[in-house]
């Protein structure tokens, strides 16, 4: 007990701070009325101010995030428990929640240094937002007292409340968090498109600034993302209790949880590119040196090292799947198929990571006739990209379809139809996805975009359905043998590891894309960045800086994972006869 | 495509399924090995024009993760390809192949390394930007064009005025004879006469990666102010562009890229999208 208390005064002082911050922001004195001499910038002596708040809003928002995540699927693992009375998923659910309250408090922290970051080594950007929107403020506020009391009663209610009123607290914890986060959101994507503002940038309508282009694709788009990225980090949790695990039991828990975890990820991971894509396209609709600068100007490589990070979550969640076959008697049946799953991953990430323009001698540039090349031209844009992806997506399904039916043998009399049904339906929407993609050669650039709707939906059509008829086939199956949950190599939880480390990588990536697009401005179009470091970084020093973000999140991660292992640990016992146990024995009826 | 090239490593691979592993079992090692040494040379030697080398790099290091992949998905086979190592390593029989390998791996470094010493020196590849993005505005002749929002003013015509629209194209038409086509070539695929001249070389008009991905505003802008024109962030830049400003007038520009666009059949981008 005595550790849980101690922690809450991890978040009472930066909630604190916060809300001076704020109050401070808020009250006219502070910045209604600024001297000529006030600076626009203040430097710091031995780190650029702008890599300092660089590290402290992404590491802020590499915590906000797992946050919001994860009582979003604890919920609903502990739903799930309270339905089916499996005490199981309850467990889960709360180891989960465990890793709630530190990442909270470093989420409070990380979030006042960057309030105080802004005010000190940004006044007049600071300013100027906080002109236009310092409405949102006290929402923001309440919204935030409300999430602590939320979840602290989530996490130390647990067990202790009813089961129904505990999973209201759930309810409304994620539906704070979520508002909170808009909120937020509302502030960065103005940044980036600005609206709502005349010519001079004074504010003519805070709802059109909130509601900027591309404000509701980026909720839309971290809300997800989030959800990926919390359950990978739950997953290497998961992993990292599992490998230090002394017991059967323990190995086969944190298994499991490493298996849900990034079974979370991966179906969020299945809709986040179209999520991206509707993101892409607002960006351009707003302003094209914007569209251009992110896609096919300087930040285009970083789209690059984006789709090889990508193709390598889903490599790495395919593996992991398959490794987890170990586990299932029966899935030897299905090892034949994995190398041609094998292979269209392969060939979709080819296609997925083929740049759009290339990196070429001179010589080569003759060689191809241009700075293009004629056959990776034809890979090098979206229709080939948006044909590799949903590709990607229906071989991770199939993955987890096989996985799903390894130890299962269909019993019902309409068994083989059914599976030819399935498989006429797979192969019913590859080739049509794959028509789509060549039928987008021949028709211009607005009908193309158009095009990815029909292929999405003819992906999600086809995962739904063979779900279902996967759900009627399998019914009173005949099983081959239960899961031997922790019967599985340890290679599949550094596979955990790498999606973990890979998706906070790319979230970091990703991050500085947004911020960075903007170039020389800090508000695009509207308040220009005067300071020394106003010039865009060599994507080199940018990757530097971004990978240095992500060892320092892993750290802090570290900690996390310590402290809520305590929780679970047994209570410290003196060694009899030394002077505390006598002490601890008379002590022990008060705590 | 190098089909010829193509047919033979397919061929090569038929024979290591069907004949070579009459007489020597192949482990899943050595198939591992053959496919990289296959896809390698599919790469590099099967496609014309070739790539470049960091396409190739790319794409082999792509293979070289899923191969793994492949060998550690498997718990058994995993052990075997072990196994099979560590008994080249330690059985008598082995000894001289191991030595043979133990020489011929830095033999193989100082090859490449002799090799590469021997090419004719070469300008560092780069990254370049082809497509920076533009400013919001430019001067034109002395007025202002919101490059955001202008519109090709010719376009309208396309539906109202047949007449006035075939006479702009072919403006267009004799403008681009005039001036472009020496650099950007007879058919668009920028190859004119001077074009072997230039790095970069000229734009390829009929590439799905150039006007046909781009709004006319942006078109404008870039044959207005040409390569000397070029925003700072996107060098390096060598680009013969001429800045056209100085020699046609506003119309004429619009009337170039309505020829560009009709000549290669392709539509320009559409500003912007419902929000
Ligand atoms: C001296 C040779 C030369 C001449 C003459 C010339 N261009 Fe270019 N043009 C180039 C080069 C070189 C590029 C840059 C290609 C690159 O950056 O990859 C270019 C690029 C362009 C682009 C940009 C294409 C893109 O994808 O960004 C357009 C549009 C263009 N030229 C139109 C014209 C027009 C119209 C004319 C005639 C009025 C013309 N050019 C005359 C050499 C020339
Ligand atoms: C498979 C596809 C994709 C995956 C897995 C993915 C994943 C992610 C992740 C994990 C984040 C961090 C989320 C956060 O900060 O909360 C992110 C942010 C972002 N993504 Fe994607 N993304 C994908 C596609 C795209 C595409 C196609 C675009 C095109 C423009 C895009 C643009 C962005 C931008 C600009 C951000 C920064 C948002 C921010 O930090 O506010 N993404 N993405």
């Amino acid at each position: 007990m005595l550790t849980i208390d101690r922690r809450s005064w991890l978040l009472r002082v930066p909630l604190g701070i916060l809300v001076l911050v704020l109050v401070a922001l808020c009250s006219e004195p502070a910045w209604a009325a600024p001297q000529e001499a006030d600076p626009e910038y203040r430097a710091l002596p031995f780190i650029s101010s702008r890599v300092l708040m660089w590290a402290v809003a992404e590491l802020h928002l590499m915590f906000a995030a797992f946050v919001l995540a994860v009582p979003i699927f604890a919920l609903v693992i502990e739903y799930i428990g309270y339905k089916t009375g499996d005490r199981r998923y309850d467990q889960l659910a709360y180891d989960f929640t465990k890793l709630l309250s530190v990442s909270f408090s470093f989420t409070a922290t990380l979030g006042a240094l960057l309030t105080f970051g802004l005010i000190v080594f940004y006044p007049a950007l600071t300013q100027y937002l906080v002109k236009i929107f310092s409405w949102t403020f006290l929402p923001y506020v309440l919204l935030f007292f409300l999430e602590a009391f939320f979840l602290y009663a989530y996490y130390y209610g647990w067990g202790k409340l009813p089961p129904r009123l505990h999973l209201f607290l759930g309810v409304m914890l994620n539906i704070v968090g979520t508002a909170i986060m808009f909120i937020a959101n509302a502030w960065l994507t103005f940044m980036n498109t600005p609206n709502g503002i005349d010519e001079m940038g004074n504010l003519t309508n805070l709802w059109e600034a909130i509601n900027n282009y591309i404000w509701m694709p980026i909720n839309i788009h971290r809300i997800i993302a989030n959800v990926a990225f919390g359950g990978a980090i739950g997953a290497a949790y998961g992993a990292f209790k599992f490998l230090g695990a002394k017991t059967l039991e323990a190995r086969a828990h944190y298994d499991w949880m490493g298996y849900i975890g990034i079974f979370v990820a991966i179906c969020a991971l299945l809709p986040l590119p179209f999520a991206g894509y509707w993101l892409g396209v607002e960006i351009y609709a707003y302003d094209q040196s914007l569209g251009i600068t992110l896609m096919g100007g300087t930040f285009s490589w970083l789209f690059i090292v984006q789709a090889v990070l990508i193709g390598n979550l889903f490599l790495a969640a395919n593996y992991y799947l398959w490794l987890s076959m170990a586990r299932i008697p029966g899935a030897e049946r299905f090892r034949g198929f994995i190398k041609y799953l094998l292979g269209i991953i392969t060939l979709c990430f080819i296609v997925w990571a083929t740049p759009h323009s290339l990196v070429a001698t001179v010589e080569e540039a003759r060689a191809m006739g241009g700075s293009h090349h004629p056959i990776l031209n034809v890979l090098g844009v979206m229709s080939a990209k948006n044909t590799a992806v949903n590709l990607l997506i229906l071989t991770t399904y199939v993955s987890f379809l096989l996985y799903r039916r390894a130890n299962k043998e269909a019993t019902v009399s309409w068994a083989k139809t059914g599976n030819w049904i399935q498989f006429g339906i797979f192969a019913a929407v590859v080739i049509y996805v794959v028509f789509l993609g060549v039928y987008g050669y021949f028709v211009d650039a607005q009908t193309r975009i158009g095009l990815s709707q029909p292929q999405v939906m003819s992906v999600l059509f086809a995962m739904v359905s063979v779900t279902v008829i996967d759900i009627f086939l399998f019914k009173n199956a005949k099983s081959r043998g239960e899961i031997v949950w922790g019967k599985i190599s340890a290679r599949s939880q550094y596979a955990l590891f790498f999606l973990a480390i890979t998706f906070t990588w790319l979230m970091g990536l990703m991050g500085y894309v947004r911020a960075g697009m903007r170039q020389h401005w800090h508000v695009y179009g509207v308040v220009r960045d005067t300071s020394v470091d106003a010039f865009t970084p060599t994507l080199g020093y940018a990757g530097g800086v971004v990978s240095a973000i992500v060892i320092v999140f892993f750290l802090l991660i570290a900690i996390v994972f310590f402290l809520a292992g305590l929780a679970g640990r047994k209570d410290w016992e003196p060694k009899s006869g030394s002077r505390w146990s006598k002490a601890e024995a008379s002590a022990t009826v008060d705590s | 495509m190098n089909l010829f090239v193509l047919l033979a490593i397919a061929a090569a691979m038929v024979l290591v399924q069907f004949v070579v592993t009459r007489w020597v079992k192949l482990n899943l090692l050595a198939w591992m090995g053959i496919w990289w040494v296959a896809l390698w040379a599919a790469f590099s030697y099967g496609i014309n024009p070739p790539l470049p080398n960091s396409i190739i790099v790319l794409f082999m290091a792509i293979i070289t993760i899923a191969l793994v992949a492949y060998l550690s998905a498997d718990n058994e086979e995993l052990k075997q390809a072990q196994e099979s190592i560590v008994r080249f390593m330690v059985t008598r029989q082995y000894r001289v192949a191991l030595l043979i390998v133990m020489f011929l791996i830095p033999a193989a470094v100082a090859a490449w390394t002799f090799a590469s010493m021997n090419e004719a020196p070469q300008p560092p590849s780069s990254g370049r930007t082809i497509h920076p993005p533009p400013p919001s505005s430019i001067t034109f002749q002395g007025t202002s064009i919101n490059l955001t929002t202008a519109n090709n003013p010719i376009r309208e015509l396309q539906h109202t005025d047949e007449a006035a629209f075939a006479e702009h194209v072919a403006n267009g038409r004799r403008i681009y004879f005039e001036n472009c086509f020496y650099c950007h070539g007879d058919n668009m695929e920028g190859a004119g006469m001077f074009a072997h001249g230039y790095d970069p070389l000229p734009a390829n008009f009929n590439d799905a990666t150039t006007i046909a991905m781009l709004q006319e505003s942006y078109l404008f802008w870039r044959i207005a102010k040409g390569a000397p024109g070029l925003p700072s962030e996107s060098t390096p830049w060598s680009s013969a562009m001429p800045a056209w400003e100085d020699f046609l007038t506003e119309e004429e520009i619009w009337e170039v890229i309505i020829f560009l666009y009709e000549f290669t059949g392709f539509e320009p981008r559409a500003q912007g999208m419902p929000h």
